[in-house]
């Protein structure tokens, strides 16, 4: 065995200098080192996706586009009749649709629906990045890259959520009715990120706000005035849903003149 | 006699000797009231008037009725730096910075809910009954107009603290005002002292929320009650009352006792609403300003069968000479509901004219017993209901996963169609129910006991209802229907025939019902 070795070592010793050399060691190298690089990021791809180039970050996302978006949003995400033209429309959309779960549709109704992920937050990353790299739109916003906590104005931001905001989500965030069906949702389970995308993308029925209509000191204003409802206990007892007169006289009539009218019927009864 | 009686009775004398109370008091305090949980809905209402005028009396020590604007630096921190009235910023401050105003506000609000809904109970229970047959017409109107002024002066109420809410409903306010023709604009900006929101308005409706109103109930209410102690109250009927008597219960001590602890009972309910279940959280809802609206705005449940007519009206106007008149505000906002509480005021008249009854009734019907008037007022109801259902249709929307629009078109077509739909059902009803009374009074109740005669057959055995149970299902009067002749015997038309033809039709509609039992077939039974 080590005769042969040795007689094999002293073969590729002689051929040392042939022209063939340099090309098979340079060969040699690359592969070794590619290796290297893809066993290494194997192992660290589901715990930290920066490693990956952007370049296979966006083919990644390509994939995952092909296989999940395409048949509605059209190959190129060039849109079809079912479905919008997804160029331009930036990784903020990618990351709130489908970071909300609202992406991949469950069903063709009225407007998509919030629901659990489908993806992991790789994968999403993967496809915004896709989608950001087809043509430049709003890029994702992260939770932290938000400095709310520190330059929001609570009250300011109630001021301007009342004018642009209220009249769809209404005054405590709480939803309410569209026409035909759709409905501005709830925003007691939304992150600062997601309500910072949805104002620069405009999801389903609403109005994108850009940095003239609300500047980025404002939205983080509005920001800060949703988490401060998200967290606001509710003076005075029970809050009834937050949303005005309707459940109040429900609960006159059941319970105010229900408790009445049960007292009085004993009251009476007990004569007889 | 103990030396505590004997003082009493010293003071007592002293009093009565220089006043007379003792024969006032010894008539008044034994007069009789007849026992039922339904006369208790009035006291309901009465109760949840001495706990607003208690809790408002305590909410005016800080409420500061203006409009002038102010910065907020008070302990509410998500508003703190806002621009403000001043009474958005005195009602902040009762919530969040005055001992017990929270609570205060809760209950007043609450028991304003309470208020307008007992008066509608009562309402209905004096209505379905037939209480507001001569002699007591007057007081069915007065009725009706301490109804009407609830409405108005809980809507006054609800817009005082000058938040987002309540500035939307003077908003509507302005608006149905504005749709009066000719001169709605006028009285627009008479009412705002100039364009809207202006800085008058709350000022002028404090006033007219803490004095005149509350003035104009303590008068009505008191006309109201005299009138039901000078009247007697009615009673149901059954073996011994007449419409000569009253059966029940002396007020001293028995009614002293049972209202006296009704009133807390109410006050409790109101408290545990007030301190439990948050209601109005203006905090939420912001200071108003015009440009303003949020999703969802409502107003109070007793207003809110208008703004479901406002919500399902079509859009439709017309322009004439200058003038525009707005049919689709003027028709919910000011047509529909002034036709509606005319009829209601008017209907004690109507009823009699057409039975042409003339005569007292101090004994009420049983709703069954009166099925047209019975299936009219199930057909208002159900006309409020289908408006109020399309009050709330945007939370419909939302809650029950349905189209806004979908529900609009179901309350446009509903309030035509369900309305009389409802009058037939429930006029069959009470038809129905007479049949039965009339089967229990002739051949007994189902004992459920089944027997087999020698021959095989089986038959249930029937039990015979005592003479008490009787009289309560067989003595109902049963008015005949008018005959008013449309020529006189010489064939000649007389005056008005066609007058007379439909007070002859609606009368016969009036008096449809099933034959109770006459007194020949009670006879007999006696005899079996």
């Amino acid at each position: 065995m080590s005769k042969r070795f040795n007689q094999l070592a002293q073969k590729l010793i002689a051929k040392r200098r042939s022209k063939w050399a340099l090309p098979a060691m340079i060969l040699v190298a690359l592969f070794a080192v590619g290796s290297t690089f893809s066993l290494a990021s194997a192992f660290t791809n589901d715990a930290n996706n920066t490693n990956l180039s952007t370049s296979s970050l966006i083919a990644t996302g390509k994939n995952l586009f092909l296989q999940g978006c395409s048949s509605c949003h059209g190959i190129n995400a060039e849109g079809s009749g079912i479905a919008p033209a997804l160029i331009g429309v930036g990784g903020a959309a990618v990351d709130f649709q489908v970071g909300t779960g609202r992406m991949p549709m469950a069903d063709m109704s009225q407007q998509a629906q919030r629901k659990a992920p489908v993806y992991n937050p790789a994968q999403i990353a993967a496809m915004a990045a896709y989608i950001q790299n087809l043509a430049p739109g709003p890029d994702v916003v992260t939770d932290g890259s938000l400095s709310w906590e520190r330059d929001g104005n609570t009250a300011n931001g109630g001021t301007l959520f009342r004018t642009n905001c209220a009249m769809c989500h209404n005054f405590a965030a709480q939803g309410g009715a569209l026409t035909q069906g759709k409905w501005a949702p709830s925003l007691m389970a939304e992150k600062p990120g997601q309500i910072y995308e949805a104002m620069i993308t405009g999801p389903q029925s609403m109005p994108k706000f850009n940095d003239q209509t609300l500047t980025p000191q404002e939205k983080l204003d509005i920001i800060k005035w949703i988490k401060s409802v998200q967290n606001e206990k509710q003076s005075g007892g029970t809050s009834l849903g937050r949303v005005g007169p309707v459940t109040e006289g429900l609960l006159a009539w059941v319970l105010g003149i229900g408790l009445v009218v049960g007292i009085a019927v004993w009251l009476t009864s007990k004569s007889r | 006699m103990k030396k505590s009686e004997k003082a009493a009775g010293s003071v007592a004398n002293f009093v009565d000797e220089r006043t007379g109370a003792a024969a006032w008091a010894k008539k008044n305090l034994t007069k009789v009231f007849p026992d039922h949980w339904s006369f208790m809905l009035g006291e309901v209402a009465l109760y949840s008037f001495i706990i607003l005028l208690l809790s408002g009396t305590f909410l005016t020590f800080w409420f500061n009725p203006s409009q002038n604007d102010v910065v907020y630096k008070g302990a509410y921190q998500p508003l703190s730096g806002i621009s403000m009235s001043e009474a958005y910023a005195s009602t902040l401050h009762i919530s969040f910075d005055i001992r017990g105003g929270l609570l205060m506000r809760q209950i007043h609000h609450w028991a304003a809910l309470i208020f307008v809904a007992a008066i509608i109970a009562h309402l209905l229970r004096v209505f379905f009954t037939g209480a507001f047959r001569k002699p007591r017409e007057l007081n069915w109107i007065i009725g009706v107009g301490l109804l009407t002024f609830a409405i108005v002066e809980g809507f006054l109420g609800y817009s005082l603290p000058d938040d987002l809410l309540s500035g939307t409903g003077i908003r509507i306010a302005e608006a149905i005002i504005q749709a009066i023709p000719v001169v709605g604009t006028y009285i627009a900006f008479f009412v705002f002292g100039g364009p809207f929101p202006g800085a008058v308005f709350i000022p002028r409706i404090y006033i007219v929320h803490v004095l005149l109103l509350p003035g104009l109930f303590l008068a009505l209410i008191t006309v109201h009650l005299m009138l039901v102690w000078y009247q007697k109250h009615t009673q149901y009927p059954g073996p011994g009352r007449t419409n000569k008597n009253v059966v029940g219960y002396p007020l001293m001590p028995v009614y002293m006792a049972k209202a006296g602890g009704f009133f807390f009972v109410v006050f409790g309910i109101t408290s545990l609403l007030g301190a439990l279940a948050s209601i109005n959280p203006i905090w939420l809802y912001g200071p108003y300003t015009p440009g303003q609206i949020s999703a969802g705005s409502q107003p109070d449940w007793y207003m809110g069968w208008l703004d479901g007519l406002v919500r399902m009206a079509p859009n439709i106007e017309t322009h004439a000479f200058g003038h525009t008149i707005s049919w689709n505000i003027l028709a919910p906002g000011v047509i529909i509901p002034g036709i509606l509480f005319t009829g209601m005021a008017l209907y004690p008249f109507i009823e009699s004219w057409l039975l042409n009854d003339k005569l007292e009734h101090h004994l009420l019907d049983r709703p069954r017993n009166n099925p047209n008037r019975t299936a009219l007022g199930a057909m208002s109801l159900a006309f409020i209901l289908v408006a109020l259902i399309n009050g709330g249709n945007d939370l419909i929307a939302t809650h029950f996963k349905s189209s806004i629009n979908d529900i609009m078109w179901f309350s446009r077509i509903g309030i035509l169609v369900i309305p009389p739909i409802t009058f037939v059902i429930t006029k069959r009803i009470c038809l129905a129910l007479q049949r039965k009374d009339r089967e229990i009074v002739l051949h007994g109740r189902e004992s459920g006991r089944l027997v087999m005669m020698p021959h095989g057959e089986f038959v249930e055995v029937h039990t015979p209802l005592d003479k008490y149970d009787t009289y309560k299902l067989a003595s109902h009067p049963q008015p005949k229907a008018l005959e008013i002749p449309t020529h006189d015997e010489s064939g000649v038309r007389v005056k008005r025939p066609l007058v007379n033809k439909l007070r002859n039709r609606l009368s016969r509609a009036a008096t449809e019902q099933v034959a109770a039992p006459s007194g020949d077939e009670l006879h007999e039974l006696e005899h079996h």
